[in-house]
């Protein structure tokens, strides 16, 4: 494995790190940051993934409207105080791709487990699943060109408020 | 319902003793007089199920059942219950096969239901087998009636419910046939699952009033009012319901405050989106209606909100469990922007939904509280004492027609 290789894995490695704390840690500000201008960002069922049915539970086509997620979150939307934990593990290139940069950005799965405590300390597995990923260097960073958080369950309990 | 259930409140369909939503007998009494009585429940779209062989597996209550596209190209349905010794006959949610073969003992039924083959019938080497008086023909599965509605298959196991258009109305079939104008194209599925009694989803369906007040989404970032014109039709009988918002489809940073929320925080903040593609919409039905909530008793429901159009299905898991199943629909004829707007618009429904989002937890919330409170009841005055259709949305109408299609189904 040559160098550049094995740092741009550090770097990757670190990137779903620091996107796991940041969503755990209730910074959801900083999450948009993460992608794109022109990110394209969805949560969406393994069922409808694989049929190719294009409906995401949340259905983002620009930074922005991640910006409005968040907005929405912190200024309109009510639901019970609740905390996520991201353990996210497995990162390797899509089928068919490399850790190779061409300087277009690399295609990347990821697995997750989400679990969701809530104020009482309820704490259950709330969402498992792999992402589905593009990711490209911007200003010297990565960023998430492309996200999707496929979920393994069609269901979902009761709603779904922070990000995945 | 005969045991020990204390009379209903003598107000009528303005009071609801909590027990309705938590009491385990009231809940197995539902499960057969509701679900199994003389109601329609909508079972598949038409187009879900294309060629013969084609099956999806449903509910009609808590009784599973499978729906087939029938060699003779119709839709059937039946209970999904062997008709040998009750074993699930469709393991799979949905699928294409021949035959219906159950896989305990190899029972084998044509796609109507009825009974083909019986494995070793005959016994091995003449011992065993049925006895010459078993007839196929007496143990076929169980069949419901089923009839379709401008796409939307519904079933029945009751004999006694009226043809689905009489049951359904003249009335809200028009507000159906509105929305399903062509031919339908699923753009995808989910399903929540709620910790609160059935019936509290349903009333909040058709709960008019809470619309504007639990959701703040659109009134935080100005884009609508509860002033804006709108009302409820309520369908003869109090069940089916649509309740309709009129206004303007270019309602993208819509300027000018409203007396009404003068003194709501967000209005003088000036919040706006910063992306508000997602609220983009054409005037896609020809009469200003932006958002139409529909149901039909005692468990579907057809939203329109602005171009977002999705099929919800309630589902009772338990006096105190909901499954919420969500089809959300474009249509053959679409364009890709008009897929694109319908897929950003779903951002405003479903288990993340910005004016929906809400409606997954209130349930719950309502569930906890009522707790030792059984014989307490809610109170629905809002717009008075009837259950007739208003020009208003301030109004409980429509929960009141819900109850007094409800309550002799369940002799209350
Ligand atoms: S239970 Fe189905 S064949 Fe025996
Ligand atoms: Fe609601």
């Amino acid at each position: 494995m040559e160098l550049g290789e094995v740092v741009r894995r550090l770097e990757i490695e670190s990137l779903y790190a620091e996107y796991g704390h940041c969503l755990d840690a209730d910074r959801l500000e900083e999450w948009p940051d993460f992608f794109t201008e022109d990110c394209a960002y969805r949560v969406i069922s393994a069922e409808n993934f694989e049929a190719g049915l294009p409906l995401g539970i949340i259905y983002a086509t620009s930074r922005n409207m991640l910006v409005d997620r968040v907005m929405a979150l912190r200024r309109a939307n009510i639901y019970e105080p609740q905390r996520y934990r991201h353990l996210i593990a497995n990162i390797r290139p899509l089928n068919g791709t490399t850790w190779q940069d061409d300087g277009t950005g690399l295609d990347l799965s990821a697995n997750f487990i989400v679990v969701r405590i809530m104020q009482d300390g309820a704490a259950s597995l709330f969402a498992t699943g792999r992402y589905v990923d593009r990711i490209v260097r911007h200003d010297g960073a990565w960023k998430f060109a492309r996200k999707d958080a496929v979920l393994d369950s069609r269901q979902i309990d009761t709603l779904l408020a922070i990000p995945i | 319902m005969d045991r020990h259930v204390p009379a209903w409140p003598q107000e009528g369909n303005s009071r609801v003793p909590y027990r309705m939503f938590s009491d385990p007998d009231v809940y197995r009494a539902e499960l057969d007089r509701v679900f199994l009585g003389p109601t329609w429940q909508f079972l598949v779209l038409a187009d879900e199920l294309p060629a013969p062989g084609d099956y999806k597996t449903t509910f009609l209550g808590e009784t599973p059942v499978i729906v087939t596209r029938g060699a003779d190209g119709r839709v059937h349905a039946m209970v999904n219950r062997c008709a040998h010794r009750g074993n699930l006959v469709c393991l799979k949610h949905q699928g294409h096969a021949e035959a219906l073969t159950c896989v305990y003992h190899s029972w084998s039924y044509d796609l109507d239901g009825n009974l083909k083959s019986v494995a070793f019938r005959r016994g091995i080497g003449g011992k065993g087998g049925m006895p010459d008086s078993f007839r196929l023909e007496d143990h076929g599965l169980r069949k419901l009636r089923t009839d379709d509605f401008a796409g939307l298959v519904f079933g029945t196991l009751s004999p006694d419910a009226p043809p689905l258009a009489d049951y359904i109305g003249n009335l809200i079939g028009a507000r159906i046939g509105r929305v399903l104008h062509g031919k339908p194209k699923i753009l995808g599925t989910t399903s929540q699952i709620l910790h609160n009694n059935w019936k509290l989803y349903v009333e909040n369906v058709k709960d008019t009033y809470h619309a504007t007040l639990l959701h703040t989404f659109f009134t935080t970032f100005r884009v609508s009012r509860l002033t804006a014109g709108g009302g409820v039709l309520i369908a003869e009988g109090g069940g089916n319901h649509a309740s309709y918002t009129r206004g303007k489809h270019d309602t993208v940073g819509r300027e000018g405050s409203d007396k009404l929320y003068a003194d709501i925080q967000s209005m003088r903040d000036g919040l706006r989106l910063a992306d508000p593609r997602l609220l983009d919409s054409v005037e896609e039905f020809g009469d200003d209606v932006t958002v139409q909530i529909l149901s039909v008793f005692p468990n579907f429901v057809l939203q329109q909100i602005n171009n977002s159009i999705a099929l919800r299905l309630v589902l009772p898991k338990g006096p105190a469990e909901t499954e919420l199943q969500w089809i959300y629909l474009g249509f053959a004829d679409d364009d890709a922007a008009m897929t694109e707007r319908r897929l950003l618009q779903s951002n405003l429904v479903g288990p993340a939904g910005y004016v929906s989002m809400e409606d997954g937890a209130v349930g719950g919330f309502v569930q906890r509280a009522i707790v030792g409170s059984e014989n307490e009841c809610s109170i629905l005055e809002m717009g008075g004492h009837e259950h007739a259709s208003q020009e208003t949305r301030t109004t409980e109408a429509s929960i009141r027609g819900f109850w007094q299609a409800y309550r002799p189904l369940m002799g209350l």
